[in-house]
């Protein structure tokens, strides 16, 4: 059954997706999703992939899918013995996994992806960045990162002692704001600068990020 | 009786404390409710920072085992305890569980944010005697609409958001609609829209919320 993700490059979601398809060796089809031109919100894109309008939308036979941590979630799943293992199969295991799987979807996405938006995207929009916005949210990034610099002194890996959906969630804002000042605050913490390099160098995302410079 | 191995950590008020306590209620898992005094700083003190690093409410202990992040620990309970209680709570299969974390992704993602945002300004920020911002009740009462016209052309095809049955997903935004629709005049946002209407007024008459609802009023 043909594997398809309806997606944007450069978008942090679609990237997410396809960073767990590139571990799990899966072959699939990329169908461009225009964004610039509205496609997302199209009556036929609302109504027969997203409805919230947004990208990836992913398709595996007749099973249709939103929001890409649930997609990564299914791939892990339903190709657990493919590539990769993305998520511990132990269930205390996998409930810590869960654990920093949503510490990233309700903290460190919105925080991080927040200074993104002010530091990259605004001024590509040819808006102004703001910089109190920014000192803002790197307030609050600084104890978050307190606390990843110490779960990471006692687990090689967010999730436990080897890379899943937990550390993989995080490489997209991830390498957005590793591209920014806010990188130093990463690199004054020794295990996050560590845990982050050695995410940021594995070849599935290397090749998804490489998708920027096509 | 012996003490209930599972133990929740925080006040039933706490929008993710109540999510945990529904999902145990609902699974019939009997639990003690540990109090966390909030207002004395007890959830920043090393020894709760240790359940719970953030220092947020809920913490969870099962067994050996110390979980926070409210919709891991829902997740945690409803895998552990298939057969108990409200069946299908996570799914019974693959396809069936995508749905479910797609929609739990969905309150997560899309929800949450605008919801938990109105419900501290109109809720809590009036008992702490904060100032309410009124442009932020404004912008976030508009995304919380565009997401309740998406929920209300699903539950028009749809009885719950994942399927035929209720589960974590639905489950996962009684504790936010509860004060919206209860503690604020932003009701109309549920109540206007025939088919979120009519899935909020099944969903938080289940027993398992009531019995929720009753501890946050004790």
């Amino acid at each position: 059954m043909a594997l398809k993700v309806h997606g944007t490059v450069g978008s942090p979601a679609t990237f997410r997706a396809l960073a767990a398809l590139y571990e799990k060796d899966l072959d699939f089809e990329f169908i461009p999703v225009n964004l610039s031109a509205k496609e997302h919100k199209s009556l036929q894109f609302l109504a027969h992939n997203n409805p919230f309008g947004q990208v990836p939308v992913f398709e595996h036979g007749d099973l249709k899918l939103f929001e890409s941590r649930a997609i990564t979630k299914y791939v892990a799943e339903a190709f657990a013995d493919k590539g990769t293992s993305l998520i511990h199969k132990d269930p205390k295991k996998s409930a810590i996994q869960t654990v920093w799987t949503e510490v990233e979807a309700q903290k460190f996405d919105p925080t991080v992806a927040k200074l993104g938006w002010e530091i990259v995207f605004k001024p590509m929009f040819g808006m102004t960045t703001d910089e109190a916005v920014v000192a803002e949210f790197e307030k609050k990034l600084e104890p978050m990162l307190d606390v990843y610099e110490k779960r990471l002194t006692e687990s090689k890996y967010l999730g436990g002692d080897s890379f899943t959906l937990a550390d993989l969630h995080h490489l997209p804002t991830l390498h957005g704001i590793m591209g920014t000042k806010v990188k130093r605050l990463f690199d004054a913490r020794p295990h996050v600068s560590a845990w982050a390099s050695d995410i940021l160098s594995r070849p599935a995302w290397v090749k998804v990020a490489s998708m920027l410079t096509k | 009786m012996a003490t209930p191995p599972v133990k929740v950590y925080g006040p039933p008020l706490s929008t993710a404390v109540s999510r945990v306590l529904v999902c145990l209620l609902e699974k019939d898992v009997p639990f003690q409710l540990v109090p966390v005094n909030m207002a004395k700083m007890e959830h920043k003190k090393p020894d709760y920072i240790k359940m719970q690093p953030f220092g947020q409410v809920p913490a969870f202990q099962d067994d050996d085992i110390t979980l926070f992040e409210s919709r891991a620990i829902c997740r945690y309970i409803a895998e552990k305890y298939p057969n108990k209680g409200t069946a299908g709570l996570f799914g019974t299969n693959p396809l069936v569980k995508a749905s479910i974390d797609q929609w739990l992704e969905a309150e997560s993602q899309s929800f949450n944010p605008p919801s938990s945002v109105l419900t501290f300004q109109l809720v809590f920020a009036p008992l702490m005697k904060l100032k309410q911002d009124e442009a932020l009740i404004k912008q976030n009462e508009a995304k919380l609409e565009k997401v309740l016209d998406v929920y209300e052309n699903r539950l028009g095809s749809s009885r719950y958001l994942a399927g035929d049955e209720f589960t974590l997903a639905d489950l996962s935004h009684l504790p936010n609609t509860q004060f919206l629709v209860e503690k604020t005049d932003k009701a109309e946002l549920f109540t206007s829209r025939k088919n979120v209407g009519r899935w909020w007024s099944e969903i938080s008459t289940r027993p398992a919320w009531k019995k929720v609802v009753e501890m946050q009023n004790a």
